[in-house]
């Protein structure tokens, strides 16, 4: 089978943010960035779709210059091939203005199965993937825990419920599939693969080469806008406690005690 | 003043059970209509659902909406979206608001692409006070909040978060039951549901414990577990995590907290070296009194924590291990 794969850089949640100057997001520069956790393990799940039927993979990445490293990595861990949709008209996109430019990527390449994650952990809109889906008038699965591949042109997907329930159910392919992290153990690119990768092809397109106008796609093309961002309330009705380890230990098994009763 | 003339909140019951976002979700609704001088309207989908219908039809509405339809007794995205996407189009409601489910993540996507609407997932607020309606809502796992404007006039579809509207100040009243028109022709099913299937079957009943410690994806790995196993056995605590963790399989699946695991409450939780992202927040919220230990200052969890220790927890829990024998005399 030929599975792409979309994936997503985002930043290191783990790195200390700010603010940028403008308040309308965070400040980027010498911020650490990452393969969204979700879509990394929609990269490792597809391999292994892509692996198991003699097929390969093409993954796609909407973003900055940055985006090739995390391509690049793509190419290392096994995907055979990159596409980057890369334009600065394609920045600040909704996930619908997202997802209208992936699926316009998509359309170019013949593909049996698209693999996302369910959700970026910057923005989290949650939907690009069923964008994606709506677009090409394919099936979609959110949420997904499990894929396996059916004779005849199905597959069966496992998806997360609500409290602690998976709903099993049959699509016909293709589909798109955004699969939930924790779905499998994503492998690190070994050696060999990284030397490898420096030789696979990474291809850039702009919105003209998907036949779209750049109205259509990022900023302009999107519903939402972000107009600032702060960081919530911090401490609000917390007593912070300080100190070395210790002395804050024992005050707050004090207060536990004392002051709130719970021991 | 913000506008917004037509006003409409989906709700999502199971086998004639309304679902208690879905009435947060209606309170956000009414609060909308009260705010921008609209109109609200329950929409309510299934197949055979006229007494939850009547139910809904108790509260302060202009009017409840029921597509009803024996492909809708089960949800499809299919089902959902053919039944909705019409109807959107052919009555343009301003906002659709629903409740922020993984069924409404789903399928909600999809319905915005196919009615060429806007998608605003996982409100927590939204202020009317100024020239537009501008929304908040979490950013970066939690860390950062985002206030956001709606680009143009078509429909927009909102979810909103489980406990940002209170489902006790719905006001109630009385309101008529008309069927949503429907082309029964797209209500058609995209895939075939195959059955439904416990995740780790639950062994580990969490919801009965008195005092958790949880850990997050700081603790570092299974192999760092011993100082959380110290502390919850001084303080004859069950251990609990954060989805991370369980990914990681650093603990079972049964000890994971939040909107895909077990909703808690006990008297005393510690969450160490949990950031606090919403998934995680909506499992633990009802505890009485919340302990967080971060190295993260900024992590959302101090703001809803009763006390805060910025530090290190492979230093801090072997203290309070400590602090807490040595109160227990043991």
């Amino acid at each position: 089978m030929r599975v792409a794969v979309c994936l997503k850089q985002v930043p290191d949640t783990e790195a200390r943010l700010r603010v940028d100057k403008e308040g309308r997001w965070i400040e980027e520069e010498d911020l650490p960035f990452k393969i969204n956790e979700s879509d990394e393990y929609a990269l490792e799940e597809a391999l292994r779709i892509a692996e198991a039927s003699d097929g390969e993979v093409v993954v796609l990445s909407l973003g900055p210059a940055r985006v090739q490293e995390a391509l690049r990595k793509s190419l290392a861990m096994g995907a055979a091939r990159a596409i980057h949709l890369d334009d600065p008209a394609f920045a600040g996109g909704d996930a619908l203005a997202t997802g209208r430019a992936l699926a316009a990527a998509l359309t170019r390449e013949e593909v049996d199965l698209v693999i996302t994650g369910s959700q970026s952990d910057d923005v989290g809109y949650g939907g690009t993937g069923s964008v994606v889906a709506g677009h090409l008038g394919w099936p979609h699965v959110w949420l997904v825990m499990g894929v396996e591949i059916e004779e005849g042109g199905t597959a069966k997907v496992t998806r997360e419920m609500e409290s602690g329930k998976n709903e099993i159910v049959r699509v016909n392919l293709p589909a798109v599939i955004e699969v939930q992290a924790g779905i499998n153990h994503p492998r690190y690119a070994s050696l060999k693969g990284i030397m490898k990768a420096k030789r696979k092809p990474l291809d850039t397109v702009g919105p003209a080469d998907l036949g779209l106008d750049s109205g259509q796609v990022g900023a302009e093309g999107s519903r939402l806008e972000i107009v600032s961002v702060s960081f919530p309330e911090s401490g609000e009705g917390a007593q912070l406690l300080e100190g070395a380890p210790d002395e804050v230990a024992r005050l707050l098994v004090e207060k536990l005690t004392k002051e709130a009763r719970v021991l | 003043m913000a506008s917004a003339r037509k006003i409409w909140i989906v709700l999502q019951q199971r086998e004639g059970k309304i679902s208690r976002m879905s009435w947060e979700a209606l309170a956000a609704g009414q609060k909308l209509a009260a705010a921008t001088g609209g109109s609200a309207e329950a929409v309510l989908l299934g197949s055979g659902v006229d007494e939850s219908a009547r139910e809904v039809a108790g509260y302060d509405l202009a009017a409840v909406r029921v597509a009803d339809h024996e492909n809708l007794a089960e949800y499809t995205p299919g089902g959902y979206v053919g039944a909705l996407a019409p109807a959107i189009r052919s009555e343009s409601p301003d906002l659709v608001l629903f409740p922020h489910t993984y069924q409404t993540v789903d399928y909600f996507a999809r319905l915005a692409q196919e009615t060429e609407a806007g998608l605003l997932p996982e409100v927590t607020g939204f202020d009317a006070d100024g020239e537009e309606l501008l929304w908040t809502r979490p950013i970066l796992g939690g860390k950062l909040v985002s206030k956001v404007r709606i680009r143009g006039d078509e429909p927009v579809l909102v979810s909103v978060q489980s406990g940002s509207f209170s489902a006790d100040e719905l006001s109630t009243g009385q309101a008529d039951v008309s069927a949503l028109e429907l082309d029964a022709e797209r209500v058609v099913p995209d895939r075939e549901i195959l059955g439904v299937e416990e995740v780790g079957g639950e062994q580990v009943d969490l919801t009965k414990a008195d005092v958790i410690v949880a850990v997050g994806r700081g603790i570092g790995g299974p192999e760092k577990m011993g100082p959380v196993e110290e502390l919850a056995r001084v303080l004859g605590a069950d251990i609990a995590a954060s989805r991370p963790v369980i990914d990681n399989e650093w603990l079972p699946r049964d000890r994971q907290i939040g909107s895909s695991g077990q909703t808690v409450a006990p008297k005393l939780y510690i969450a160490a070296a949990i950031s606090g992202a919403i998934q995680h927040v909506v499992g633990m919220k009802g505890s009485r009194v919340v302990v967080a230990i971060n190295k993260d200052p900024n992590a959302p969890i101090f703001n809803l924590a009763d006390y805060g220790i910025v530090g290190d927890v492979h230093e801090v829990l072997p203290a309070l291990t400590a602090a807490v024998r040595e109160v227990k005399g043991t």
